[in-house]
């Protein structure tokens, strides 16, 4: 099935056999490895994703198609670093509020348009415009654009955003802030462009395969709502002949245990590791089992608002339920992926971030025990007295296992009779969010590759901060270093405070893990985002 | 009979109303709703999203125009969640699908499922009976989600005859293992039902009369005896059909076929309102509609029956 109209669809086929028998006898031109006849990519997506359109996606892996569909200003390498888009550069003023982009000429759409200013223009008003409701329109917000407030509650027009195409190849953005990391903030997907006159022409419809037009690497060619979709080469993208990859098959695969079974009979390239089977993979598949840390955090949160319960305004009581948690057993014997453990809530591999030595992570478990036990004692809990408390996760039998580990851990070191209490993910986040727990499970993946993603959701005025902490010092540590060029004393700061308050309990830091063909290279390992271009992946001869 | 299809039809309407009207104030009441995630949406961005999809209204108000919508125009609005998709063209993508394996499970079931109960039925006590009884018994106590996956495990990876999932537009290949996963346990049921219903009948009077005059055995077994086995199958059919066609979450789930299964029960997680309500409505729609055929064709197997 294919809704592409007859005559492209010849088109696309008579191109990608062109391209095909090119490559043929090709080898990569950096790397001189020979490269494989048959450049298609498989991989799974464990659900559908949410929308192809680069200002409404709000999923992972929908922001993954984006960006193989649709290319930025500036993109990122297999680092992580900078480097240009569409954009070929940028300046910024001393005070780095009015950034200005220099579009390349050579860029075009994927029907022959040339990709403009103007187009970049029309789609950040569109992120703000209150008629088309992103949701990702708070990233135009903390992009601190010009007027962006008052666009979003529709008492201002789209118009009057600060962003403005100077001419076809310069494109010029007013702050309210200074921001000097703006430019990386142009790599999300939301801020990649959307072709006017498509939207305007088809509507809620321009994002299928028979309407859509795309400046990126690939155009999508097959999409059929959880079972697969198509991104082709797209012969019109600027940089096209460094492309080596033609088509990227994406298949909805909502079992992980179906996926890897799959994978392992040759259908998926890339494919799912199962929680848990880790450690047989890898010593099955050295080469194909890939663990990587990323940067998210798992925690636990006390609820510290007037509503939480009155033994965890005693901070004694925190540190003891959180240095009674042996994490080399949740690590290690329950996960056993590459996770690490957490004694800090910002992962190691954020950039610029140096985890700090808190005290409590130098201690040995059986150290942190015995303290727990003393810290228990003296906030007035015993055999007679014994702390009880409910710990609240989202349904998963992942959660469970850490969440049982846990309560066991509190029973046997410290008394504690933690009862479980398990929720459906939609009401979990209404409970947590109004409050309504004892101590609840948490977790965070950053938006962005620095410090402040994680930092940010303890300070007061966050809406993510479910536990109600709140430090003067810190939410005044946070404000500074906004417009600081290093600010990551100030977060090694925030983290000894957090040690010393305990408004969390740190487990560990994720890692990611998946399966993938010994074939296929160019994977940006060291991307901690995990920003994928399809474009830089190839498959090798066998 | 005609008096009694209109009379049916004149019940299943409001039926299906309050059935709308059930779910709607249910799904609702269920914490959370479409737009809420771990991070939370700031307070504007929220109320334009809300706006756009006429949440911020009373929900009498919402149902009403929701209901409107889908009478005049038959629109079930647009899918929260999958924003490029409207519930229609979700509805007009994953019906067929679900469509296509589940009549051929319901043909499978049938095809295989009578004749293995009328075999075991007239070979009672005999080795062949034991055997079928001890499929039936066995396929309906392997569930289809054990079953899926290990039908894929053996036919996928280790004998690498069938694709492992997808559905390429419903080719052969494709079909093979969720109709085989599908169909089993209602095979089994029809089996069950089919065998102990034809030794009832084997031992009635008519039949040792007609045994009696010298009927040949295959007279004797499909002008007496397999007409009035098949009622109570019959009445077993009619939801079973509608069990089979308006979809299976495993099936979607584990082959990845794309069928309505999946949308159905993800779109409960997701609180994506409109999806959920279009696909109750057609499932209700076609439940009403199947157990009217059923019990019409009961009145037709049975002439004791009559309407």
């Amino acid at each position: 099935m294919n809704y592409l109209p007859k005559s492209l669809a010849v088109g696309f086929v008579l191109a990608s056999f062109a391209s095909a028998s090119v490559l043929a006898a090709a080898t990569h031109p950096v790397t001189g490895e020979i490269l494989a006849d048959d450049q298609t990519f498989t991989y799974s997506l464990l659900d559908e994703f949410s929308s192809a359109d680069p200002q409404i996606v709000e999923d992972v892996s929908g922001a993954d198609i984006v960006r193989d569909l649709f290319e930025g200003l500036m993109n990122q390498d297999a680092d992580g670093n900078l480097v240009p888009g569409v954009a070929t550069g940028f300046t910024t003023n001393d005070a780095k509020d009015v950034y200005t982009f220099t579009l390349r000429d050579n860029a075009m759409w994927s029907d022959g348009n040339p990709v403009t200013a103007h187009d970049f223009v029309y789609s950040w008003r569109r992120l703000a415009d209150p008629a088309t409701a992103s949701p990702y329109s708070w990233f135009a917000e903390i992009m601190a654009i010009e007027n962006v407030g008052a666009v979003l509650s529709g008492d201002a027009s789209p118009e009057t955003l600060g962003v403005t195409a100077l001419d076809n190849h310069t494109l010029e953005v007013r702050l309210t802030a200074s921001l000097p990391y703006f430019a990386a903030m142009t790599t999300h997907s939301s801020t990649f462009p959307s072709p006017e006159w498509v939207v305007r022409t088809s509507g809620n419809d321009w994002t299928k395969p028979e309407n859509i037009v795309s400046n990126g690497a690939y155009i999508l060619t097959e999409h059929i709502p959880n079972e697969r979709s198509v991104r082709e080469r797209n012969t019109l993208y600027w940089n096209n002949d460094a492309t080596i990859l033609d088509k990227v098959i994406g298949l909805v695969i909502n079992d992980e245990n179906t996926d890897l079974t799959r994978y392992l009979a040759n259908e998926l390239d890339k494919g799912t590791v199962p929680s848990g089977q880790y450690i047989r993979l890898k010593e099955d598949y050295p080469n194909q089992a890939t663990s990587f840390p990323r940067l998210c955090n798992y925690y636990m949160t006390f609820n510290m608002s007037p509503s939480g319960p009155e033994a965890f305004k005693d901070v004694r009581v925190r540190h003891a339920l959180a240095y009674a948690i042996d994490r080399s057993v949740i690590t290690e014997k329950i996960l056993q992926a590459g996770q690490i453990n957490a004694f800090t809530f910002t992962p190691g591999a954020t950039a610029g971030f140096d985890v700090p030595s808190v005290a409590f992570g130098r201690m040995t478990q059986d150290e942190r025990n015995a303290k727990a036990v003393e810290l228990l004692n003296e906030a007035g809990y015993g055999p007679s007295n014994p702390l009880k408390f409910e710990y609240l996760y989202n349904t998963s039998e992942g959660h469970k296992k850490i969440a049982i580990a846990a309560q066991q851990m509190w029973k046997e070191t410290l008394g504690v009779e933690a009862t479980l209490a398990n929720q459906e993910w939609k009401t979990f986040l209404k409970t947590r969010g109004g409050q309504g727990f004892e101590l609840a499970r948490g977790a965070w993946c950053g938006d962005y590759n620095e410090a402040s993603t994680f930092l940010d959701l303890l300070t007061t005025p966050s809406g993510y901060n479910d536990g109600k902490y709140s430090n003067a010092e810190v939410d005044q540590l946070m404000l500074d270093a906004r417009t600081m060029s290093d600010a990551s004393g100030n977060y090694t700061r925030i983290e000894e405070i957090l040690a010393n308050e305990m408004p969390v309990i740190p487990i560990y830091h994720y890692a990611g893990v998946f399966m993938l063909k010994t074939n296929v290279k160019g994977w940006p390992y060291n991307n901690v985002e995990q920003n994928v271009y399809s474009r830089n992946l190839y498959k090798i001869a066998k | 009979m005609f008096n009694y299809i209109i009379k049916r039809i004149g019940i299943a309407i409001p039926t299906l109303l309050i059935l709308v009207a059930v779910s709607f104030y249910l799904m609702h009441a269920a914490p959370g709703g479409p737009f809420t995630s771990e991070r939370p949406l700031p307070a504007q961005v929220l109320a334009n999203i809300e706006a756009k999809y006429g949440l911020d209204q009373p929900i009498w108000h919402q149902m009403t125009n929701y209901l409107w919508g889908v009478i005049t125009e038959f629109d079930f609005g647009p899918s929260y969640k999958y924003h490029d998709r409207t519930v229609n063209e979700i509805i007009a993508q994953g019906f067929p699908i679900t469509l296509k394996y589940g009549f051929w499970s319901f043909i499978v079931a049938v095809g295989v499922g009578i004749p293995l109960g009328a075999i075991a039925a007239i070979r009672k006590n005999t080795w062949i009976d034991y055997l079928a009884v001890g499929v039936s018994i066995g396929a309906q106590v392997l569930p289809n989600f054990v079953m899926a996956p290990l039908l894929i495990i053996v036919f996928t990876l280790w004998l690498d005859w069938l694709p492992g999932g997808g559905w390429n537009g419903g080719s052969w290949e494709y079909l093979v293992m969720p109709v085989i996963a599908l169909s089993t346990s209602y095979m089994a049921s029809i089996a069950r039902i089919t065998r102990s219903s034809m030794l009832e009948v084997l031992n009635t009077n008519y039949i040792r009369t007609a045994r009696s005059k010298g009927l040949p055995t295959k007279v004797i077994f499909f002008r007496h005896v397999l007409k009035p086995s098949l009622l109570p199958v019959i009445s077993y059919l009619g939801p079973a059909f509608v069990g089979l066609i308006t979809g299976s979450v495993i099936i979607d789930m584990y082959f990845s076929t794309g069928g309505m299964g999946y949308f159905f029960v993800n779109s409960a997680f997701n609180r994506d309102y409109s999806v959920m309500m279009g696909i109750t409505i057609v499932v209700g729609g076609l439940t009403i509609l199947f157990s009217l055929i059923a019990d019409l064709l009961y009145a037709w197997v049975d002439p004791k029956i009559r309407y």
